[in-house]
């Protein structure tokens, strides 16, 4: 079968369940293509070779099983969601040889749906960062051009996917880390509703803010793994415990746009968007509107103290997260250390990187007596009106759409030495975050000056997914195919 | 606001991070221009606005105050730096 790992995951496993297919024939396929591809992008900090062949010897073994939706299809995860199995590092030297006695909920739930695991994806440390240079390990290039950044946090998973590596990634997205390299590296990606999807066995950076979800090569892809990862786990407190709709159900009921109003923020819009993008992104409105969409202008009166709130939160939050990394109970210790204080010392800052040790400081220092109303209490009242903001605009529109980013991938090197510079990129990302709400990016083309991918995101009221996957099919339907990544042809 | 060389050294104490002398003058620079950034909230009046820490803000969820085993002591110590096979082993704190 030609060009088989650039199928959706929906065909592939419809191919194996009619078994038109082997397990082995597949997950063979996919190894060949890390082996032509990684040298290339560095997409994978772990690759389970042995055990997913052996996997596959007994699967073909055994034959399909229709009840289980994922039966034989190969798939990567994050390197910051734990796996039994398999390290997890979170992309940092301190973490470097952690392998975890304890398996994330979505991923049992993975395993259970028959996906075979392939290996884990490349990562900005610790999830912090927009580019993913800041891996202890490994830059991560970007499929369409080498030169350029992934995105990130979750880069290796957009890279890995885009590449055909697997058939779909599992990232985390805290202030936009599944939504932008999804948008840098021309696949789709979702970031599920705060409670959605069980963050027990998430490494955790943002508490209130971080979510996981699937990227993926289609919309459809994207709607089957939701069915998949979603629902209530007692062993995550913050998960809801409502009911989940069939996803892909879902989106195949609704063929058009007709009846549906589509919010655009005036404020995102406005905001020093790259012609290419804006010229891109204006032709999916257009093609929404074609599609029976009614278009309509929102404001967001809040948009533009959206990233000083959401990084004060998102700092405050890691400072206290991080500082469960003492080289007590896991990972790296610096054994140079007389006492216990120094011993925390040498081993934090020798273990985390630069941009984590920036990070962690200035959420210290905005917890810290004296700052503490002035810093964090201010940003959570600003998040609160960020939120007012979307419930008010959902007042006169059903989904909410926006840019993803300012411009396509930049360049390897051209922020990482500014990291305000850095943060500013993440300009349309971050408030769906403070909210809660979810947000699916797709691919609307390539920009005419870059030649890169730019992408667009639809948000949408808490737990209304299936609105923003409906939306985005129509769309993936109406826009041509981005066809193979340039850089790897 | 301008963060001082003093005031990082200070901070880096208190998240138990040491830094070499050219890092702290690093930090600084950007901090400042970092918390500079921040302070545009300023500019916004938020008096009587309830903060917001969680998208949802449920109620606590407790669980029943029962023991149970659910790991094994030898796969918890596992992936320590040190330890004894019963305990974390930590440098002399006295």
């Amino acid at each position: 079968m030609k060009n088989i790992t650039q199928k959706s995951l929906l065909e592939i496993s419809r191919l194996l369940q009619e078994r038109q297919v082997k397990v082995m024939e597949i997950v063979q396929a996919c190894l060949e293509r890390i082996d032509e591809t990684e040298p290339k992008i560095n997409a994978l900090l772990h690759l389970d070779r042995e055990s997913s062949l052996s996997r596959a010897i007994a699967m073909d073994k055994s034959g399909p099983d229709p009840d289980k939706p994922l039966w034989g299809v190969p798939i990567t995860i994050k390197d910051v969601i734990c796996t039994r199995d398999l390290p997890t590092t979170c992309g940092s030297k301190i973490l470097e040889n952690f392998r975890p006695c304890y398996e994330a909920t979505l991923v049992k739930k993975l395993r259970d749906a028959g996906a075979i695991i392939l290996g884990k994806n490349n990562m900005d440390e610790f999830a912090m960062g927009s580019s993913t240079e800041n891996s202890a390990f490994k830059t991560t290039r970007n499929p369409w051009n080498l030169e350029h950044v992934p995105g990130g946090s979750s880069g290796g998973s957009a890279a890995g996917v885009a590449a055909g590596q697997c058939f779909a990634s599992i990232g985390t997205d805290t202030g936009g880390s599944i939504r932008q390299p999804a948008a840098f590296c021309g696949i789709t990606g979702l970031k599920p509703t705060y409670g959605r999807v069980s963050r027990f066995g998430l490494v955790a950076f943002g508490s209130s803010l971080d979510q996981a979800g699937p990227m993926t090569r289609t919309v459809g892809d994207c709607a089957l793994l939701m069915n998949v990862i979603s629902g209530h786990d007692p062993l995550d407190s913050t998960s809801w415990p409502g009911p989940v709709p069939d996803f892909p159900a879902a989106v195949s009921k609704r063929q058009d746009l007709k009846g549906l109003r589509i919010g655009l923020p005036r404020q995102y819009w406005e905001e020093g968007l790259s012609p290419e993008t804006l010229e891109r992104c204006e032709n999916a409105v257009s093609l929404a509107r074609d599609a029976g969409a009614a278009v309509v202008e929102v404001e967001m009166p809040h948009a533009q103290f959206g990233i000083a709130a959401y990084y004060i939160i998102a700092m405050a939050e890691a400072s206290s997260n991080l500082a469960r990394y003492d080289g007590v109970k896991y990972g790296f210790r610096d054994n140079s250390s007389a006492d216990l204080l120094e011993m925390y010392r040498k081993t934090r800052s020798r273990g985390l990187g630069e941009e984590v040790q920036r990070r962690i400081m200035i959420g210290t220092y905005v917890l810290s007596a004296g700052y503490y109303d002035a810093y964090f209490k201010k940003a959570a009242q600003i998040r609160r009106l960020i939120q007012q903001d979307y419930l008010r605009a959902f007042e006169s529109c059903d989904l909410v759409c926006a840019p993803v980013t300012p411009s396509t991938a930049f360049k390897i090197g051209e922020n990482i030495h500014d990291p305000l510079q850095m943060y500013l990129t993440d300009i349309f990302t971050t408030s769906l975050n403070l909210a809660g709400m979810p947000g699916l990016t797709i691919p609307v083309g390539l920009g005419k000056d870059t030649g890169l991918p730019v992408g667009i995101q639809f948000i949408a009221p808490a737990f209304e997914e299936t609105i923003v996957l409906q939306a985005g099919q129509v769309l993936e339907n109406a826009l041509p195919a981005l066809g193979a990544p340039k850089a790897l042809n | 606001m301008e963060i001082t060389k003093k005031q990082v050294a200070r901070i880096a104490d208190l998240a138990r991070l040491e830094l070499k002398e050219e890092k702290v003058e690093k930090f600084a620079l950007q901090f400042s221009d970092i918390i500079g950034y921040m302070d545009k909230m300023n500019s916004l009046d938020t008096t009587g606005v309830e903060p917001l820490y969680s998208p949802w803000a449920g109620t606590s969820v407790t669980r029943r105050d029962e023991a149970a085993k659910n790991y094994q002591r030898a796969d918890l110590l596992v992936n320590a730096p040190v330890q004894d096979g019963q305990y974390f082993i930590v440098p002399k704190i006295l």
